[in-house]
C-alpha cells in the first residue's frame, strides 16, 4: 500500500529546502501557505514565500513556493525539492519545475512521479469533506520537518477558531491524520535558529504599509487593483488604530484628487495601484506637480499594456511613473528590493513628499508584494520624524519664492493666512497669472527642487568586491535573484549593484558602474532603467537580460546568464 | 455681524464677461457666507476648470482650484482630513455634470458634509461655445453643427434619485433667493447640491436672463421632505421649478461615519505620527 512505499523514501539532508503547493484557486492553498509559514518559523526555520496564480476565484493552477532553510533565502527558484500536489492539473501546471530529485506528494491515485502517494481525498471525505486535503497534507509536511505536532496545531487553532468549534476540530483531526502518516517517513534535515521563532514574518505589501504608516500617513484613498490591494486592506484594516483614514474612491482619478485634498488640508497622504489604474491617476500627479502639493504613490506593477496579465509580475512602469504627468517638475521614485528596505523606503517616501511638496513614487510588483519572509524586529528601523508645516500668518503667501524652490507650507484652518493653491500657473499668493516673467520662475522653482533631491538622493548597494570585473545590475525586486546567485557563485571578480532609488540616481552612479562588465536584468523588454543609465549619466550597460513574461527571474536563471558572461 | 465686503478680493482680475450670469452668484455666495459668519481662514472653496471655476479667486478663502470635473474629490479629501473646515465647490455644468460626472454620482452616496454649487448655463463658456451636459436639444454650436440630440441631464432628478440629502435648484439672477438657497445649503448636515440657472452672455443666447426669468417659478405648497413629490417636480421643464426640492437631514455624513473622529475630534494635520501604534502590528506579526 501507499505506506510501504513512502517509507522507502530517503530525503537528502539540506540546509535549503524548496517545497511547492499547487492546486486550484478555491482550494486553501493560502491557508495551508500561512499554516505551514508561521509552523516552520515557530520551529526554527528560515522561511520564504511567493507565489503565481491566475487571475480568477475558481479552478485555474496555482502555486506558492516555500522555502525552508538554516540561512535566509527570498527568491525565485526553478527546482523542486517537494512538490505537494493538491489538485491533478497541479502536475501538469508545475513540470517544468519538477527535477528527476523531486519529490512529489499528492493523492494517490494523480501521482506518476516517485512520489509520496496518499490517499489524501479519500481521508479528507471521510473527516466530511474533500476540503479537508489541503490540512492532511500540511499535516504531513510539518512532521516532514519535524515540526513539533503542538506548533502545527497551535497555526491551525490561530487559522480555525473564528470559524467555530467543529470546523476547527474537523481541521485539527485532519491535520493529526496527515502528520500520523509521516510518522514513518525519513525526515527533512535543516538546520534550526531558534532566534527565528521571534522574528517577525511579513510580506512585501505589509512592509509598504507599515512603513508609510510609520512615515506618518495619515490618509489614503484607492481602487482596489492587483497587486497593490494588499496595501490597502492592510491600510483599511489598521487605520482605526494607528489614526489613518482609508477611503475607496468611485475610481483612481478620485484617489488621487481625494489624497490631494486631504495633503493640501495637511494629512500626509498616498493611493495604491498598478499600471491601467495609475495611468487613470496620471493628470493628477501633474496636479501634485503644479500645486506642490505631496502624496505618495505606491504602484504595484504587472504586466501589461492595459490589463496584461493581472496576477503577474513586472517592472514596466518604470517609465510611466518617471514621465507621467504633463509639464515638467521634480519627482522621486523608489524601488525596494528587501522588505526591511520597503519598509524604510516607505518613510523616506513621506518624507522627502512632504520636505520637498512633491510626488513621490514606491514602485513594488506583485513577486516583492506578495514575497513573505521573517526578518528580526531591529530590521524594521524607524526614520526620524518631523513636520513641514508652518502656522500662517496673515500676509501668508502659498508659493513665496525661495532659493531652494521650497515655500513654506501652511494648510487651511491653521493659523490667520489663507492657504491659496492653483492648477493653472499662479503667483506666489497662489491666483491664477499669465505674467510670463513670473511663469519662468515658478517653472524652475519646481524643477529645481530636483538638484536637492538628487544630492539626497540614496546610492545604490554595491554587493561583493569594488575592485570586481563583472556587475550585475538590478533594481527593486530583482535584489532577490541576483544576490542569491552572487553568494552562491562566491567570486571575487563578481559583484551586484542594486538601486533602491531609481530616480534621480545618486551622483556618483558613474562611479560605480565605470570600468566594469555590465549586466542588467530588468522585468521589461525594454530595458527602462538601463535606458535611464545611459539617458542621466552616458552611462552603456553593456549586458541586457530582459524577461517580461511575469514570472520573476529565478535563481538558476541568472546563474546560466551570468556563467555565459564569466 | 460680518460685512460681505470682507470676502473682497480688490486686486482680482475678473476674467468673466461684463452682465455674466456668475456676478450675481458670487454677490449672493458673499451676502450668504456674511449672513452665517463664516470666517475666511475656516473656509475652503473647491473648483475645477471652467469659468465657474474661476469663482474661487475672485472671494477671500482659502483655495483649491484643481482639475477639471474632479473638484468633489479634493473637496472629499479635505473634509475628511479636517471637519472643522467649511466647504464649498464650485463647478460649472460641464465641470460637475461632464467630466465629473461620476464624482458626482459618488459623492452623494457618500454624503460628504458640503455645499456643491453648480453654475449651470447649459454652454461651455470657457472653450467657447460647445454643448454641455445640459444643453437643451437642438441647440447649434461650432461642433454640435446641426443641433444637440442628446437628453439634457437633469441633475435634480438624478441627485433625488441618489438620496442626496439637499437637492435645491436658484437662479443667478435673483440674488436674494439664491442667497438664500445658498444658506440652507451651508447650513444643510451632509451633501447639498444647488444647481444655479446662469446666463451665458456670450455663448447661449437661447437661455437668456429674459429666457430664465419667463421659463422658471418657485416652488410653493411643496413639501421638501416627500422624496417622491420632489422627484416629480424635479422632472417638470418649462416652466422649471425653483427653490428646495428635497431636504433630509437625517441621514449620517461621511465625517460621521470615519471612526478616527470618534473619539478625537481634532484634524488629521494636528496628529503626530503613531509609531507606538505601528510597532504594536510589527510585534503582532511574530505570532500567527
Amino acid at each position: 500500500m501507499w505506506g510501504v512505499f513512502c517509507m522507502d523514501f530517503k530525503f537528502k539532508t539540506k540546509d535549503d529546502v524548496t517545497l511547492v503547493l499547487g492546486g486550484e484557486a478555491g482550494q486553501g492553498i493560502q491557508t495551508v501557505e500561512q499554516i505551514l509559514l508561521w509552523a516552520f518559523k515557530m520551529a526554527g526555520y528560515n522561511v520564504c514565500a511567493s507565489k503565481e496564480y491566475m487571475s480568477r476565484v475558481r479552478g485555474g493552477q496555482n502555486s506558492t513556493q516555500i522555502r525552508v532553510s538554516s540561512r535566509r533565502v527570498s527568491a525565485y527558484k526553478e527546482h523542486t525539492d517537494l512538490l505537494v500536489a493538491l489538485s491533478p492539473g497541479a502536475l501538469e501546471h508545475l513540470k517544468n519545475r519538477i527535477y528527476p530529485d523531486t519529490v512529489v506528494m499528492g493523492d494517490e491515485k494523480d501521482v506518476e512521479y516517485p512520489a509520496l502517494g496518499l490517499p489524501f481525498l479519500k481521508l479528507a471525505q471521510e473527516i466530511g469533506s474533500p476540503i479537508y486535503a489541503n490540512i492532511i497534507a500540511a499535516g504531513a509536511v510539518c512532521n516532514l520537518f519535524q515540526v513539533d505536532a503542538d506548533i502545527f496545531n497551535q497555526c491551525l487553532t490561530a487559522m480555525f477558531s473564528r470559524k467555530g468549534e467543529e470546523i476547527l476540530q474537523k481541521d485539527i483531526q485532519a491535520g493529526r491524520e496527515g502528520y500520523q502518516m509521516a510518522e514513518s517517513w525519513g525526515k527533512v534535515e535543516v538546520e534550526r535558529d531558534p532566534s527565528v521563532a521571534d522574528q517577525v514574518l511579513l510580506n512585501g505589501s505589509e512592509a509598504v504599509a507599515l512603513g508609510c504608516m510609520s512615515g506618518g500617513c495619515k490618509f489614503i484613498a484607492s481602487y482596489p487593483m492587483t497587486p497593490s490591494t494588499p496595501v490597502q486592506v492592510y491600510m483599511a484594516e489598521h487605520g482605526r488604530e494607528v489614526g489613518v483614514v482609508f477611503e475607496q474612491a468611485e475610481d483612481e482619478i478620485a484617489a488621487i484628487n481625494m489624497a490631494l485634498g486631504a495633503s493640501y488640508t495637511g494629512a500626509s497622504s498616498m493611493v495604491a495601484t498598478s499600471g491601467s489604474g495609475f495611468a487613470l491617476m496620471t493628470e493628477a500627479v501633474g496636479l501634485s506637480g503644479m500645486t506642490e502639493t505631496p502624496v505618495v504613490i505606491y504602484i504595484g506593477m504587472r504586466p501589461g499594456p492595459a490589463v496584461g496579465l493581472p496576477t503577474r509580475s513586472s517592472q514596466e512602469d518604470l517609465d510611466l511613473a518617471l514621465y507621467s504627468g504633463p509639464g515638467e517638475f521634480a519627482r522621486a521614485i523608489f524601488a525596494p528590493g528587501r522588505l526591511e528596505d520597503a519598509y524604510q523606503l516607505s518613510q523616506r517616501a513621506f518624507q522627502l513628499a512632504e520636505e520637498y511638496q512633491i510626488p513621490v513614487f514606491i514602485l513594488s510588483d506583485q513577486y516583492l508584494a506578495d514575497l513573505h519572509y521573517n526578518l528580526p524586529e531591529e530590521d524594521l528601523v524607524d526614520l526620524k520624524w518631523e513636520s513641514y508645516l508652518v502656522k500662517t500668518e496673515e500676509d501668508y503667501q502659498r508659493y513665496q519664492l525661495t532659493r531652494n524652490g521650497i515655500s513654506p507650507r501652511g494648510v487651511p484652518g491653521y493659523g490667520g493666512g489663507l492657504v491659496v493653491v492653483d492648477a493653472d500657473e499662479h503667483d506666489e499668493d497662489g491666483h491664477i497669472t499669465e505674467d510670463l516673467e513670473l511663469r519662468s520662475r515658478m517653472v524652475e522653482k519646481r524643477y529645481h527642487k530636483l538638484q536637492n533631491l538628487r544630492k539626497e538622493a540614496l546610492p545604490p548597494t554595491l554587493y561583493g568586491e569594488e575592485d570586481c570585473e563583472v556587475l550585475l545590475v538590478g533594481w527593486g525586486s530583482t535584489y532577490h535573484p541576483l544576490e542569491e546567485a552572487r553568494r552562491k557563485l562566491d567570486r571575487d571578480d563578481l559583484g551586484f549593484l542594486h538601486f533602491q532609488q531609481v530616480y534621480p540616481l545618486h551622483p556618483d552612479t558613474e562611479k560605480y558602474l565605470a570600468g566594469k562588465k555590465t549586466v542588467a536584468y530588468e522585468n521589461n523588454i525594454k530595458g527602462q532603467f538601463s535606458n535611464l543609465l545611459k539617458l542621466e549619466y552616458g552611462v552603456d550597460i553593456q549586458e541586457r537580460v530582459a524577461k517580461y513574461n511575469g514570472m520573476p527571474f529565478s535563481v538558476e536563471e541568472v546563474l546560466r546568464s551570468v556563467r555565459e558572461v564569466l | 455681524m460680518m460685512k460681505p465686503e470682507l470676502y473682497d478680493q480688490p486686486d482680482a482680475d475678473v476674467a468673466w464677461c461684463p452682465g455674466c450670469g456668475n456676478f450675481g452668484i458670487l454677490r449672493a455666495l458673499k451676502l450668504a457666507l456674511s449672513d452665517l459668519e463664516i470666517e475666511p481662514e475656516k473656509l475652503v472653496l473647491v473648483s475645477g476648470i471652467g469659468q465657474a471655476g474661476k469663482l474661487p479667486h475672485y472671494l477671500k478663502s482659502n483655495v483649491f482650484n484643481g482639475l477639471h470635473g474632479r473638484s468633489l474629490s479634493p473637496a472629499t479629501g479635505i473634509r475628511a482630513s479636517n471637519p472643522g473646515l467649511t466647504v464649498v465647490d464650485v463647478s460649472g455644468d460641464g465641470c460637475m455634470y461632464g467630466e465629473g460626472g461620476n464624482h458626482f454620482l459618488h459623492t452623494i452616496r457618500r454624503n460628504v458634509d458640503l455645499t456643491n454649487l453648480v453654475h449651470n448655463n447649459m454652454v461651455y463658456g470657457l472653450t467657447k461655445g460647445q454643448a454641455s451636459p445640459t444643453s437643451q436639444r437642438d441647440f447649434r454650436t461650432p461642433l454640435q453643427v446641426e443641433g444637440v440630440f442628446e437628453e439634457p441631464f437633469n441633475p435634480l432628478s438624478v441627485a433625488i434619485a441618489l438620496g442626496a440629502g439637499f437637492v435645491a435648484r436658484a437662479f443667478a439672477g435673483d440674488v436674494d433667493k439664491t442667497r438664500e438657497i445658498i444658506k440652507q445649503a451651508i447650513l444643510h448636515r451632509g451633501y447639498a447640491l444647488v444647481d444655479i440657472f446662469q446666463p451665458c452672455v456670450t455663448f447661449n443666447r437661447v437661455n437668456t436672463y429674459q429666457w430664465f426669468q419667463e421659463n422658471s417659478y418657485y416652488l410653493e405648497d411643496h413639501n421638501p421632505r416627500d422624496r417622491v413629490e420632489a422627484f416629480q417636480r424635479a422632472t417638470e421643464t418649462m416652466p422649471y421649478p425653483l427653490g428646495v426640492f428635497y431636504q433630509n437631514p437625517d441621514k449620517a455624513t461621511f465625517e460621521e461615519n470615519l471612526s478616527i473622529y470618534q473619539e478625537d475630534d481634532r484634524p488629521l494635520y494636528q496628529r503626530k505620527v503613531n509609531r507606538e501604534a505601528v510597532h504594536r502590528l510589527i510585534q503582532s506579526k511574530k505570532k500567527i
